[in-house]
């Protein structure tokens, strides 16, 4: 029997959330560990960089990749494993478009640090101490950690990527079919995301209850109100579904999108149906023109803008990184970033 | 000598033609803008916009049918609406909302065409240069250019 092939499994800067979605696989585990040999896994597992380092490039057959490039380390790790394997895939929205972390692209990365380390309301550092690159202790003795990037980005803007598995995190079936296409050889072109490219509402439960024209007179908080079991967006609570690809849903509950069917609007961490440049620009869009209000009624827009408060943050939850502008501020009131939107119009 | 570089959106049947006017009536307005004809305003998705300034754009400009006179009903209503949301999302992104402008031009306003450019390159150049393209440049440098 041929020799089994290797994998490595790595993080940046993550949850920990697609680790345990590889736990999560369960007892299914054991068909992927019969498939695959672990070579690299250093959540699990004690596995050491010299581990990678050794090997001979493309080793791994492929290498699992999630969390958002933050720093040097993340870059140096990532490029090592880029060599070392054969397949590199995009695991989890974090990699995938940047996530949750990169939402810190709109910020300055000094005040993100100064405000994590010293401003929260639950911080108790009186001395205000940071965490410094590089520290060398009286003694003599130095040590090094990572030094923070400007922006956090997505894994294909530091090295090339063959695949993406979406989500937030990865569903078991995806990584399973994923797991499988590779061991087959079976895989659709390169740069494919691992998922249907439809959007999240024609698998929708809530489909038919989607009118047929969005009249939308209020902004609702769905923890804060009743719902009717029908489309959230009709609701007038943001659900990302129209701007978001399918296929987090179990093949097994038909397709039905994962949080809908715990009655919670979609947050879009699997990304935008290909062919969408930008995913927070077509939800913008799509809740913008559902709105039921003219150019008359501009006070009334205003208080929905007002409403909704954090656009980026509502829009781009999973994907600043790889929105068209990457989050970056581009230096005009950085310091002011999510005031409340200023009065005027056209 | 900065020159600002303005992408204009103008619709079809009110503001592009409104344009036409101001060419056929010779009237002279700021060479800045690159006008793109739309068939309707409520076509200029908001990633056109984001476009646009990625790509180096220092003010984007919509044109559109005044209220009640577009020709597809209420298509200028939604972009009232966009527009009403990306001058909301633009400072998050560091972008200063001036930058985006819409104006209401009809098919027989040729002078408001003229004076609409005027003004709002006058603004631009007072902003001054937008750095969005720059700043994206230098991140794509960070970036390994791949595929």
């Amino acid at each position: 029997m041929a020799e089994k092939p290797w994998v490595a499994f790595y993080w940046c800067g993550s949850c920990g959330g697609c680790e345990e979605a590889v736990v999560d696989l369960a007892e299914k585990i054991l068909d992927v560990v019969n498939a695959v040999n672990i070579g690299f896994w250093p959540v699990a597992l004690d596995f050491k960089k010299s581990d990678v380092e050794e090997k001979p490039d493309g080793f791994f057959a492929v290498s699992f990749i999630n969390g958002t490039i933050e720093s040097d380390e993340h870059r140096e790790m990532v490029e090592l494993l880029r060599r070392k394997s054969g397949l590199v895939v995009a695991f989890g929205s974090c990699s995938h478009m940047g996530g949750i972390p990169s939402l810190r692209n709109l910020y300055d990365v000094n005040d993100c640090v100064d405000y994590a380390y010293r401003k929260t309301v639950s911080t108790v550092n009186p001395e205000g101490t940071i965490p410094l690159p590089r520290y060398k202790h009286p003694s003599g003795h130095e040590t090094t950690t990572m030094n923070l990037e400007p922006t956090g980005k997505a894994l294909d803007q530091v090295i090339d990527v063959d695949y993406y598995l979406p989500g937030c995190s990865v569903p078991k079936h995806l990584i399973l079919d994923a797991v499988m296409a590779i061991l087959s050889g079976n895989l659709p072109p390169k740069g494919s995301v691992l998922s249907p490219s439809k959007a999240l509402c024609s698998v929708c439960p809530r489909q038919e209850t989607k009118p047929e024209k969005m009249q939308i007179k209020d902004i609702k908080r769905h923890h804060l109100s009743e719902d009717d079991g029908t489309c959230f967006n009709a609701q007038g609570m943001i659900c990302m579904g129209p701007a978001t690809r399918s296929g987090c849903g179990d093949p097994a509950k038909d397709n039905a999108p994962r949080c809908i069917l715990v009655n919670m609007p979609c947050h879009g961490c699997f990304g935008p149906p290909d062919g969408t440049l930008d995913q927070g620009m077509a939800m913008l869009s799509a809740i913008a023109s559902g709105l039921d209000y003219t150019p008359d009624e501009e006070a009334e827009i205003d208080r929905i803008i007002k409403k909704i408060g954090d656009l980026a943050g509502t829009f781009y939850m999973f994907s600043t990184a790889k929105s068209l502008i990457h989050g970056r501020p581009a230096g005009e009131g950085v310091k002011k970033p999510v005031e409340v939107p200023k009065e005027g119009g056209a | 000598m900065y020159e600002p570089k303005i992408v204009a959106f103008f619709c079809n049947w009110c503001t592009y033609t409104g344009a036409d006017l101001a060419g056929v009536s010779r009237m002279q307005y700021a060479p800045n803008v690159r006008i793109i004809r739309v068939m309707c305003s409520g076509r200029v998705d908001p990633e056109l916009v984001m476009k646009a300034f990625a790509e180096g754009a220092d003010g984007v400009l919509i044109g559109g049918c005044h209220p009640g006179d577009c020709h597809y009903q209420s298509g200028n209503h939604k972009t009232f609406r966009r527009y009403k949301f990306l001058k909301a999302i633009l400072p998050q992104y560091g972008l200063d909302p001036e930058r985006l402008h819409l104006e209401w031009i009809s098919a027989s306003e040729g002078d408001k065409v003229r004076d609409t450019v005027n003004s709002f390159t006058e603004k631009i150049r007072n902003l001054g240069p937008s750095t969005v393209r720059e700043t994206l440049n230098a991140l794509r440098t960070e970036e390994v250019s791949h595929g």
